[in-house]
């Protein structure tokens, strides 16, 4: 189906529009990369990719201002990277080396910028909700302006962190702002066999506006996000539900047998980047320029994993060191 | 030197943290308007009006995971959790999240909050509201632990906690909120880790903290009529403990009996015992004893929480175990 004319939909610019097709690329890439580093044995641990929901990651960060603050999830890797974090700092830290943002500590689950006001992604679902409540709470009380966002995954609805975080929100018009990312999967269950209410249904409950958009469609949810970001600055919570889709495994390595082979294929015509690229055709963009786009940001995330791979290997004194502010670690 | 009480000399110090920095906020169930359960944060909603002072719900864990987030943005937050026993909803937010922020993000913050959390027996309040839990958060790295026993650390510790620059967990027990005491014009300020000689003795050791500190007490009159010298260290701080003042007085006495309410097994008393053992064994005249509760819930009724909780006259059979 041809997509309306741009004025018709959204009042999203096209230099806006490029920027945050660049963004998603900017997190297809890493996240490509990075599945490849995991594949290959140069990160261990646990990694989970966020391959399929860039939009929602360019949508929302791409409505922020610097004085605003943000809490993610495992699959956190898009927000960090498009809330503007340093390809260097982020491939350091993942691959467990000294010059990582967070010094090798945090790897994919707890990566963090505080110069950006990334308060981490989180290993334990729904965390990131009580930390943004809390850091919307600082907002308020310091009258910064700013607001807290928090990320979240359906897995998460059934969290009693969240329901307590709506509660508190609501009753002091805190400015949050909460995202799900609603991928239709709860780690390796579908959500709906574990949530018996909506997210629609819980912000009615306690009286927050709520709205639900494509997030794969980044023009739609910047546009979204623009509207959820003006209304969590002055007038309290707001709930933004972003539709996606997961399209790895819970982590990599995660062979996804519980997924039925029709939803896999159909992911293809939900991908946000292939559908922003129709778009910026669409409305006259240069497939040249596009291109170009793509190849800058695949030769930035090569030379970030150069640099990681070079960089030494972090010190265990100096870890020992940071268990506490001033060294008193028994 | 003016009367107080032990309640009333924490909200002092409540008062004056927030009064000298208004990035100090206090959040907590029935705090502002009641002025809390025990009365701790009496008068600050009043003066430090309702966006420093929140009067929370029953929500835990969002209260506690809330004060992170707060601590990364700029505020100080203390917590009042209204029993010790309610910290287990907020497990996560302090054990996941608080202790471990400046190590996971490789020291590009910490994590200035203080959780207060009224601990133990003696309000034959049962089962779930009495228990002296701190030996679990003393051993998660990244949190410190504090206990103040008499008015003035009441003062001196909760000012420490929230000048700190990492969590801080502030355990007050229950019974002591009544106690009046000295609270001088001018505290000296207390530094987290740092335990104090109590009473000065010769033949023993008694390493306590907390309201166990006034059993020992007890226990060391009543030895000192029956001709032994107990020396009495207050531990003030148990996440860093102040080991050099432990083993230093052990040098000196030989002998040392570890004296806490919470239950003896896999307690601080455990963690103090092997460390005299390791460090101090040549000093050692007799092997290390704990005096602690025995491993079963905190009964409620009066018969039986009296029981329950360490006595003087444990105290003194255990000293006289290592004069044996």
């Amino acid at each position: 189906m041809p997509l309306p004319p741009r004025e018709a939909r959204t009042n999203v610019d096209v230099e806006r529009l490029k920027r945050l097709h660049a963004t998603m690329l900017r997190v297809r890439a890493s996240e490509a990369a990075l599945a490849k580093l995991f594949a290959d044995g140069e990160i261990p641990g646990f990694i989970h990719l966020s391959l399929g929901q860039e939009a929602v990651a360019a949508g929302v960060c791409g409505a922020l201002d610097a004085r605003d603050t943000l809490a993610t999830t495992h699959r956190g890797h898009g927000h960090v990277i498009a809330r503007g974090m340093d390809l260097d700092d982020f491939f350091k830290e993942l691959m467990g080396r000294a010059g990582g943002k967070c010094g090798g500590r945090s790897g994919s689950m707890h990566v963090a910028d505080m110069s950006l006001g990334i308060l981490g992604a989180n290993g334990i679902v729904g965390a990131s909700v009580p930390l943004a409540l809390g850091s919307a709470i600082a907002h308020q009380t310091r009258k910064t302006g700013g607001l807290a966002v928090a990320f979240f995954g359906d897995g998460a609805m059934a969290e009693g962190g969240l329901h307590e975080a709506l509660n508190m929100a609501a009753l002091w018009k805190l400015p949050l702002l909460l995202v799900c990312e609603n991928n239709g999967w709860s780690e390796f269950s579908p959500t709906e066999r574990q949530f018996r209410g909506t997210l629609e249904g819980l912000a009615k409950a306690f009286g927050i506006t709520h709205r639900r958009v494509d997030g794969n469609d980044v023009e739609a949810t910047v546009a979204a996000a623009d509207e959820a970001v003006a209304h969590a600055r002055t007038a309290g919570p707001y709930i933004l539900e972003c539709m996606t889709a997961r399209v790895r495994g819970h982590y990599e390595g995660d062979a996804q047998k519980y997924r039925d082979s029709a939803e896999l294929q159909g992911l293809g015509a939900k991908d946000p980047i292939a559908r922003c690229a129709g778009r910026l055709s669409d409305i006259g963009v240069d497939e040249t320029e596009l291109d170009e786009m793509a190849s800058s940001v695949e030769a930035a995330v090569v030379a970030a994993v150069g640099a990681a791979r070079a960089d030494a290997l972090p010190d265990f004194d100096a870890a020992f060191a940071d268990v506490y502010t001033r060294g008193e670690a028994r | 030197m003016a009367d107080s009480r032990y309640v009333r000399a924490i909200n002092s110090a409540l008062a004056d943290a927030m009064a000298a920095d208004p990035s100090v906020i206090v959040m907590g169930e029935d705090i502002a308007e009641a002025g809390g359960s025990f009365k701790a944060t009496r008068g600050l909603l009043e003066k430090f009006g309702p966006e420093r002072v929140r009067d929370t719900p029953i929500s835990e864990l969002g209260i506690t995971g809330a004060a992170v987030g707060a601590a990364l943005t700029g505020l100080k937050p203390v917590v009042e959790i209204m029993f010790m026993d309610f910290v287990t909803l907020a497990m996560d937010a302090i054990v996941n999240q608080a202790a471990k922020v400046r190590f996971m993000f490789g020291g590009q913050a910490s994590v200035p909050m203080v959780v207060r959390l009224p601990h133990g027996g003696g309000l034959n309040a049962g089962p779930q509201h009495s228990q002296c839990l701190e030996a679990w958060f003393a051993h998660v790295p990244g949190l410190k632990v504090v206990c103040p026993a008499t008015v003035a650390d009441a003062y001196a510790l909760t000012l420490a906690a929230i000048a700190d620059p990492d969590p801080v967990i502030v355990v007050e027990n229950k019974a002591l909120y009544g106690m009046a005491g000295d609270l001088p014009d001018i505290v000296a300020p207390a530094r987290i880790g740092e335990a104090r000689i109590a009473r000065e003795g010769r033949d023993v050791t008694l390493v306590t903290y907390g309201a166990s500190l006034f059993t020992c007490e007890k226990a060391a009159a009543a030895l000192e009529g029956q001709g032994v010298s107990a020396e009495i260290v207050d531990l003030r701080s148990l996440q860093p403990w102040d080991k050099a003042a432990v083993l230093g007085s052990v040098s000196r006495t030989h002998r040392a009996v570890v004296v806490h309410e919470a239950v003896r097994a896999f307690g601080v008393g455990a963690e103090i015992a092997a460390t005299i053992s390791e460090e101090g064994f040549d000093d050692l005249d007799a092997p290390v004893m704990r005096v602690g509760a025995p491993f079963m819930p905190v009964p409620f009724a009066r018969s039986l929480e009296s029981r329950y909780i360490p006595d003087a006259a444990a105290v003194i059979d255990a000293v006289r175990k290592t004069l044996a």
